[in-house]
């Protein structure tokens, strides 16, 4: 068994290793040993396409976590109240979250297409000044990504709220109504602090999702149009496969692998410290 | 790395339990009117673009560039749906999402009844037998739940190719496995750690080596485990995309990456009505395990969120 466990371990401790090495060589299409120092993260950090690259990533980040939590939130606590057909919508508001990313990027490529999508279904019900073109257009093409992004995964941070809220116990609800506090205020003043070690957990997950999107891009944009919507691990491959430039691939997964690490660092104290705290008050 | 622990403890109680007392109800009040308009409007969105793709698969290609994409179609239609499954293009050849399919069906089950086995008696060991060196083990394969699979993929290709696996359907089983390996040991492992002591103790001393207790106690016991981890691995493995692109060669095309290549690649005017019914298709399996698996599916997810 733990042969298994060992490979692996291989599999990722070897294979992350051997990844950091690449980066100080000069390896094009194979891996090779020629050592070249730092020449390749010069190169990376000077490069225009990886800095749209992290700029999009970025963008990505902060606004499908903002808007993925807060859509989330505000359906787990609208479901939270007492809803007639209360799993239909909870069915709805999930199933994206069952679909592949290729299929959620694909669908609203569609949906976007300015020609024959929103945008003429609009223009064709009267409202000729309508535009929406974003997916064709440089500066907003990373709001279709996001939009695609949250569609995609509201309704997972849906279902690990309500979750949440349900575990609520219900004497905080009964001193609160006595106190005569209003209900939104209860949610936002009580309860959602209650909620921190739950929310802190939905949003590393999404933090290190989001680095590693992919799929959304490669089906929606392809990256495009030109390099607008380019993200770090497209980059990536892009360099592994057409550029055939192992070394800059190296480096920039890396620089990636480093970043997933430093955000794993204080969440993971934050952890403990909360366990800890736990701990003491029981 | 105690993300996926805590995640496990979140998952929501079997059923959540009906009536609490959340604000009372009341007759239809303004407010109630409001949490329902704004629950359609969500619900709206949401089912947005399944309607989208629905009509658009049902029209011709004529209807498709005269109508409107919310338009119900006049006459509805199945070629296009026929089309995609059998003779839609990838740009190489015209054989449809069936060839797709087929091969995704090809990785999926062994892919999942692999990387569950030996999820299962990784968790097993782990828990139950305390091997040395375990918890420094598993720490590292958390922390690889975390690694964004573009690290690791050149040297696995390397690995693979050293052994003469690349480009074939074991090698998609193998990466499968090795990138289900953390989730799934982690479900398992805690699963295990929180059946009583006793259990396992009277196993040992009646007598029961590592598989004979693994066979006999520990897995008839799992069934809830194994279907939490087949509904994870069987949406998972078949939503991938980046394992198959790049490990699947040219003959282990999943379905992903067939009709990625179908919608992107084509030449000239794009036939819309197919894309869709090809997006359909291929959303079809992973859709009918959330419709079938229900609330099992939410479990899933949860302890799968970490794959990302």
């Amino acid at each position: 068994m733990l042969p298994l466990a060992l490979t692996a371990l291989l599999a990722y401790l070897a294979s992350t290793l051997w990844t950091v090495a690449l980066s100080f060589t000069g390896s094009r299409m194979f891996p090779s040993s020629r050592f070249v120092g730092t020449a390749q993260y010069e190169r990376l950090f000077a490069s225009e396409r990886w800095s749209i690259a992290v700029d999009n990533l970025l963008f990505f980040a902060v606004f499908s976590i903002v808007l993925c939590t807060l859509l989330g939130f505000l359906l787990a606590v609208f479901i939270d109240q007492k809803i007639r057909a209360e799993s239909l919508f909870r069915s709805i508001f999930l199933y994206p979250f069952a679909l592949s990313m290729v299929v959620t990027g694909l669908v609203w490529q569609w949906v976007l297409n300015p020609e024959m999508g929103l945008q003429a279904a609009v223009r064709d019900w009267g409202w000729q000044s309508f535009t929406l073109d974003w997916i064709v257009s440089e500066d907003k093409v990373m709001y279709c990504v996001v939009l695609a992004g949250v569609w995609h995964g509201s309704g997972f941070m849906m279902a690990l709220l309500l979750a949440g809220l349900r575990g609520v116990d219900e004497e905080v609800w009964k001193a609160a109504r006595l106190d005569g506090i209003p209900v939104w205020r209860t949610y936002v003043s009580i309860v959602l602090p209650m909620l921190s070690g739950t929310v802190a957990t939905a949003l590393t997950l999404q933090l290190i999702g989001s680095i590693k999107v992919y799929d959304v891009v490669v089906a929606m944009t392809r990256g495009g149009p030109g390099l607008a919507s380019e993200v770090p691990a497209r980059f990536i491959m892009e360099n592994i496969g057409a550029r055939s430039n192992l070394g800059q691939a190296a480096a920039a997964s890396t620089v990636l692998l480093l970043t997933v690490l430093v955000l794993l660092v204080p969440y993971h104290y934050v952890r403990k410290h909360q366990a800890a705290k736990a701990g003491r008050a029981t | 790395m105690t993300a996926a622990l805590d995640l496990v403890a979140v998952l929501p109680p079997s059923r959540p339990v009906p009536s609490r007392g959340r604000p009372r109800r009341r007759r239809f009040t303004a407010a109630r009117l409001g949490v329902y308009a704004f629950l359609c409007v969500a619900a709206a969105f949401f089912l947005l673009p399944l309607y989208v793709m629905l009509v658009t698969s049902f029209k011709t290609m004529d209807e498709v560039r005269s109508s409107s994409i919310f338009a119900l179609p006049w006459r509805p239609t199945f070629d296009a749906w026929i089309q995609a499954w059998s003779s839609a293009c990838t740009g190489l050849e015209c054989r449809g999402v069936s060839v797709g399919f087929w091969n995704s069906v090809l990785i999926v089950v062994p892919s999942v009844v692999v990387s569950i086995a030996v999820g299962a008696v990784n968790g097993y060991a782990l828990s139950l037998w305390k091997p040395r060196y375990g918890n420094v083990l598993f720490a590292i394969l958390m922390i690889g739940v975390f690694v964004p699979a573009q690290v690791v993929l050149v040297p696995l290709v390397r690995m693979l190719a050293g052994v003469g696996l690349f480009g074939s359907l074991p090698a998609l089983i193998v990466v499968h496995t090795i990138f289900g390996m953390p989730i799934m040991t982690l479900l398992f492992r805690n699963y295990y750690a929180s059946l009583p002591d006793e259990l396992f103790k009277a196993a040992r001393i009646d007598g029961g080596g590592f598989w004979r207790i693994f066979w006999s106690v520990m897995l008839p016991m799992s069934t809830p485990m194994l279907v939490v981890a087949a509904i994870m691995q069987v949406t998972g493995v078949w939503n991938d995309y980046l394992m198959g692109l790049i490990f699947g060669g040219s003959g282990m095309v999943p379905m992903t990456v067939q009709l990625n290549n179908i919608v992107n690649s084509t030449f000239g005017e794009k036939a819309y009505n197919v894309n869709m019914a090809a997006t359909l298709l291929t959303s079809a399996v992973p859709l009918l395990v959330y419709v079938v698996s229900g609330r099992w599916f939410v479990r899933g997810i949860a302890s799968g969120a970490v794959k990302g």
